[in-house]
C-alpha cells in the first residue's frame, strides 16, 4: 500500500426514517406496489403462522416426549452419562473461551445463555434436572475463570477436547459386566444425542483420512494418486443415501462369516468414509493455496519431505481451511438425518417414532416436523453464523 | 558420503546411494506396499462375497435382468409386473431423470427470481427472500421431504372433496389432477410449421444484425424474429385444418378422477421439496455471480451509448455466466443425487425401485453396483461437461 492514503469523506447519507422509507420502500409507484404487496404477504402469512402455532397447533407429541427427542430410548438411570458430558463440554467451553477467544466467545455464550434460559423456564421439571441446567452456564464460568490460570495453554485445552471425545464415546457405551457402568446398547442410543455424535464422529475420524487423502491426490506416485483420485471420485460421485445402504447391506456381505459389526458403527464408517472424500477435496484446497516458495523455503534451510509437509506446509493449509471444515461439519449435521432411512433413530426417526407411538397422534405430522425443523435451524443457523464470524476472524491477510 | 569406507556391492547402491535411502527404490517400495495393501483389502473382501455367495446360494450375476419382476409400481413409463426386473430398472431410470429434469428447470426459475428480489433496492423484498434462503438452507432436506410429503401432501383433503385451482387443477390426497395436452393428427404438421418459425426467425436474425452492424442503421432484428417465432405457429395453427392439440380434461368419476394428468403425491412431494431447497441454493449462486460484475462495468457501457438491455445481454450477462454456471451446474447434480431421498417418501425413483429389486430377487451386490453406476455416470458426465466450460471460457479471459 502507498504511504498516504486519501480518505474520501463519505457523501452525507441519508438520514431519518421519512428519508430511508423513501429509499427503500417508497421510491417509485412500482416499488410502493411491491411493498404493499409483501406487506400484504407477509402478513397472511405471520397470521396464518401465529394462529396455527398458539390455537389449533396441537403440540402435546412434542411436549410429551422431549426426552425422547434429546437422547432417544438411552435408558433412565443411565441418563448422568449424557448429562455429564454436556457438562464437560460446558466447562471446556469456558476454558477455550478465555485462552482462545475470538468466536469461541459467541459459542460459549450461547450454549451458556441458551441452557440458562431453559433452567429458568417456568414449566414443570424436576429439580435434579433444573439443577442441571443451571450448572451449564456455572461451569461456563467456571472454564472461563480456570482459563485466566497460566498453566492452561492453547495445546492442553486442545488435549482436554481430545480426551473428552474419547470419554464420550467411553462413558455413553459403557462395559459389559461393569455395575456402575453397564453397557447401553447402541441400539438405545437416539434422538439428538445420536445425531449429534454421528456429524462428531463423522468429522473427527474422516480428518486424518482426508488429509491422507488429499496428500496421497497431490502424490507424484501414480499408483497411490490413483488409488486416492479413485476412492474420492468415487465417493464423491453417489449420493450418501447409497453409502449409507453399503454400510448396511452390503458391508455384512463383505466380512468374513461370524464377525458382526454393530448397526450404529456401520453408519458411523459409512458416514466417515463420505465425509472423508470431501474432507480430502477441502484439504486439498489448503494445499493448493500455499505457495511454492514456502516449500522452497524450507527445502533450502534442509528440511527434507517429510519435515516440510509436516512442519511447514500442512499447518498453514490446514489453518487455511478451517471454515470449510465447519461449514462441512454443519453439512454433515444434516446429512445425519439420512440415517433414518436406514432404520436409526435419530432426531427424525423419533419424530417418526412418535408419530406412531398413539393412534391420536397419528395426524400431527405438521407439528412434530415443525419443531424437528425449528430445532434444526436453530442449532445450524447458530453454526453458520458462528462459522462466518470465524472466517472473518482467520480471513484476509493471515494467509 | 564418506570415501574411506569400502561402499556397498554395487548391486545394492546407485549412484552412491544406499538403497533404504534412494529416493526412486523408496518411490517405487511405497507404490508396491500401497497398491498390496489396496488389492488385499479388495481381495479379502471379493473372497468373502464370493464365499457368502457360496454358502448362502447367492448369485452375483446379473442374469436376473432377464427374470419377472412380479411387482407392481405406482407409476412412471408402461410396465405391469409381468415385465422383467431389466424393465422395472428402467422405469426408475426414467422417473430419475424426470423430476430430475423438471426440477432443475423450476429451480433455475425460483432461483433465479429469489437472486433478483435479493439484490432488489426495495427492503421489504429483499429481506423476504433472505429469510428463505435462510430458513430452507438451514433445515436438512430430508426434514423438508418428510413435512412436504407427511404434513402436507398426505393431509390433503380426499378426493370426492379436492382443493380446485384456476386451470383446471385438482389437489387431492391422490395428488394433483390437471389437464394433459393430447396431440391430434395434425401434430405433425403443425410441428414442421414451428420448426420452420424458429429456423426462420434465426435465419432473419442473423440476417437483420449483420446489416445493421454494416450500415448502423437500426433493423429491430429482435423484434423482427420474435414476430416470425410467434407468427408462424399461430398461421399453422389456423392453417393445417384440425386443431393440432386438444386438451383432456380430468373428469370426476364415481370414485376418482378419470383422464387428465397425474401428478402423484409421491412425485410433487420430492419435486417441492427439491425446488424449494435447491432454489436457495441457486440464489444464492445467481446472486454472487451477478455481484461478481463490477459497477464499473455498468457505468462503461451505459457511457459507449449501449442501452440498459443491450447492457444487461452484451456486457454483464456474458461476465456474470462465467461465474454462475460451474457451481450451477454442481447444483443440478446435487439435485439428481439428493433425488435419492425418494425412497424415504415412496417415490418410484431408480434407488427405490433397486432396493425392491434387492428385496424380491436378493442380489444385493449386482443391483447395487447398477445403482451406483447410474449416479457416477451422471457425475461424471458433468464434470466433463463442466471441464469443457472452463477451458472455452479460460480462452475467452484475459
Amino acid at each position: 500500500m502507498g504511504s498516504t492514503v486519501e480518505t474520501a469523506v463519505r457523501p452525507p447519507s441519508y438520514s431519518g426514517p421519512v428519508e430511508w422509507l423513501r429509499r427503500n420502500l417508497v421510491g417509485t409507484w412500482y416499488d410502493t406496489l411491491l411493498t404493499l404487496l409483501s406487506l400484504w404477504f407477509v402478513f397472511v402469512a405471520l397470521r396464518g403462522l401465529f394462529a396455527w402455532a398458539f390455537f389449533s397447533a396441537n403440540w402435546e407429541p412434542v411436549t410429551g416426549s422431549l426426552k425422547l427427542f434429546a437422547l432417544g430410548q438411552y435408558p433412565q438411570e443411565d441418563m448422568w452419562r449424557p448429562g455429564m458430558i454436556v457438562l464437560t463440554v460446558s466447562f471446556l467451553m469456558g476454558v477455550s473461551w478465555r485462552v482462545w477467544g475470538g468466536t469461541v466467545r459467541t459459542f460459549a455464550l450461547a450454549l451458556a445463555v441458551a441452557l440458562g434460559v431453559v433452567a429458568a423456564l417456568p414449566v414443570e421439571m424436576r429439580l435434579p434436572l433444573r439443577l442441571w441446567f443451571v450448572a451449564n452456564p456455572a461451569l461456563v464460568g467456571l472454564g472461563y475463570l480456570v482459563g485466566w490460570s497460566r498453566v492452561v495453554r492453547s495445546r492442553w485445552v486442545l488435549l482436554g477436547w481430545i480426551l473428552s471425545f474419547v470419554a464420550t464415546i467411553i462413558l455413553l457405551n459403557g462395559f459389559k459386566g461393569v455395575s456402575w457402568l453397564p453397557k447401553v446398547d447402541t441400539a438405545m442410543w437416539g434422538g439428538l444425542l445420536l445425531t449429534f455424535l454421528l456429524a462428531l464422529v463423522g468429522i473427527v475420524a474422516s480428518f486424518p483420512i482426508g488429509v491422507l487423502l488429499a496428500l496421497g491426490r497431490r502424490s507424484s506416485l501414480p499408483v497411490v494418486k490413483v488409488f486416492c483420485v479413485l476412492f474420492i471420485e468415487l465417493v464423491r460421485g453417489v449420493p450418501l443415501v447409497t453409502i449409507l445402504f453399503m454400510g448396511s447391506i452390503i458391508l455384512p456381505l463383505f466380512l468374513p462369516d461370524g464377525v458382526r459389526i454393530d448397526r450404529v458403527l456401520r453408519a458411523m464408517m459409512a458416514m466417515t468414509l463420505f465425509a472423508a472424500a470431501y474432507m480430502a477435496e477441502n484439504v486439498r484446497g489448503g494445499l493448493q493455496a500455499i505457495p511454492l516458495g514456502q516449500v522452497e523455503a524450507a527445502k533450502a534451510v534442509g528440511l527434507n519431505g517429510l519435515q516440510t509437509m509436516a512442519l511447514i506446509v500442512l499447518p498453514q493449509a490446514l489453518r487455511a481451511v478451517i471454515p470449510a471444515i465447519v461449514g462441512q461439519f454443519i453439512a454433515l449435521f444434516m446429512d445425519t438425518t439420512l440415517a433414518v432411512i436406514i432404520g436409526l433413530v435419530e432426531l427424525l426417526g423419533v419424530g417418526k417414532a412418535i408419530l406412531n407411538s398413539k393412534p391420536e397422534w397419528l395426524l400431527l405430522d405438521t407439528e412434530v416436523y415443525v419443531f424437528i425443523a425449528a430445532l434444526f435451524w436453530v442449532f445450524t443457523y447458530s453454526m453458520s453464523y458462528a462459522s462466518r464470524r470465524l472466517e472473518a476472524a482467520l480471513g484476509v491477510g493471515e494467509r | 558420503m564418506t570415501t574411506g569406507r569400502p561402499s556397498l556391492p554395487a548391486l545394492f547402491t546407485r549412484r552412491g546411494v544406499p538403497l533404504w535411502r534412494d529416493v526412486q527404490v523408496l518411490q517405487w517400495a511405497a507404490q508396491i506396499v500401497s497398491a498390496i495393501i489396496v488389492i488385499g483389502f479388495l481381495a479379502f473382501f471379493a473372497s468373502n462375497v464370493l464365499r457368502a455367495a457360496q454358502v448362502r446360494g447367492l448369485s452375483l450375476g446379473y442374469d436376473f435382468l432377464d427374470l419377472t419382476a412380479g411387482f407392481d409400481l405406482p407409476e412412471g413409463i408402461e410396465y405391469t409386473p409381468a415385465d422383467s426386473f431389466g424393465r422395472a430398472f428402467l422405469v426408475g431410470l426414467v422417473n430419475t431423470a424426470k423430476v430430475a429434469m423438471v426440477g432443475i428447470v423450476l429451480a433455475t426459475i425460483l432461483g433465479t427470481i429469489t437472486a433478483l428480489a435479493r439484490l432488489s433496492s426495495n427492503w421489504l423484498v429483499s429481506k423476504i427472500a433472505s429469510v428463505y434462503i435462510e430458513t430452507v438452507r438451514n433445515i436438512p432436506l430430508l426434514v423438508q421431504l418428510f413435512f412436504w410429503y407427511f404434513a402436507i401432501f398426505q393431509q390433503l383433503p380426499s378426493v370426492q372433496d379436492s382443493i380446485t385451482w384456476p386451470g383446471p387443477m385438482y389437489l387431492s390426497q391422490r395428488g394433483l389432477y390437471t389437464v394433459a395436452p393430447v396431440t391430434t393428427e395434425s401434430f405433425g404438421t403443425w410441428m414442421a410449421f414451428v420448426a420452420a418459425g424458429i429456423v426462420l426467425a434465426l435465419a432473419l436474425r442473423s440476417m437483420l444484425l449483420r446489416h445493421q452492424m454494416q450500415t448502423g442503421r437500426d433493423t429491430h432484428y429482435g423484434l423482427v424474429a420474435l414476430v416470425v417465432l410467434i407468427g408462424m405457429p399461430l398461421a399453422g395453427w389456423f392453417l393445417v385444418g384440425e386443431v393440432p392439440l386438444v386438451t383432456d380434461d380430468p373428469v370426476m368419476g364415481e370414485f376418482n378422477f378419470t383422464g387428465g394428468l397425474r401428478l402423484t403425491p409421491e412425485f410433487a412431494a420430492l419435486l417441492t421439496g427439491l425446488v424449494i431447497y435447491t432454489g436457495a441454493f441457486t440464489a444464492e449462486v445467481v446472486r454472487a455471480g451477478i455481484q461478481a460484475v463490477s459497477r464499473g462495468q455498468f457505468d462503461a457501457a451505459r457511457a459507449v451509448g449501449l442501452s440498459s438491455s443491450q447492457t444487461l445481454r452484451l456486457v454483464v450477462l456474458p461476465q456474470a455466466l462465467r461465474v454462475i454456471i460451474p457451481p450451477l451446474i454442481s447444483q443440478y447434480l446435487n439435485l439428481t443425487k439428493n433425488s435419492s431421498l425418494a425412497i424415504a417418501i415412496g417415490y418410484a425413483d431408480v434407488f427405490f425401485i433397486g432396493k425392491t429389486i434387492i428385496n424380491q430377487a436378493g442380489r444385493a451386490v449386482p443391483v447395487f453396483s447398477m445403482v451406483m453406476a447410474v449416479y457416477l455416470c451422471a457425475s461424471l458426465t458433468t464434470s466433463v461437461v463442466m471441464n469443457i466450460y472452463n477451458r472455452r471460457i479460460q480462452l475467452v479471459e484475459r
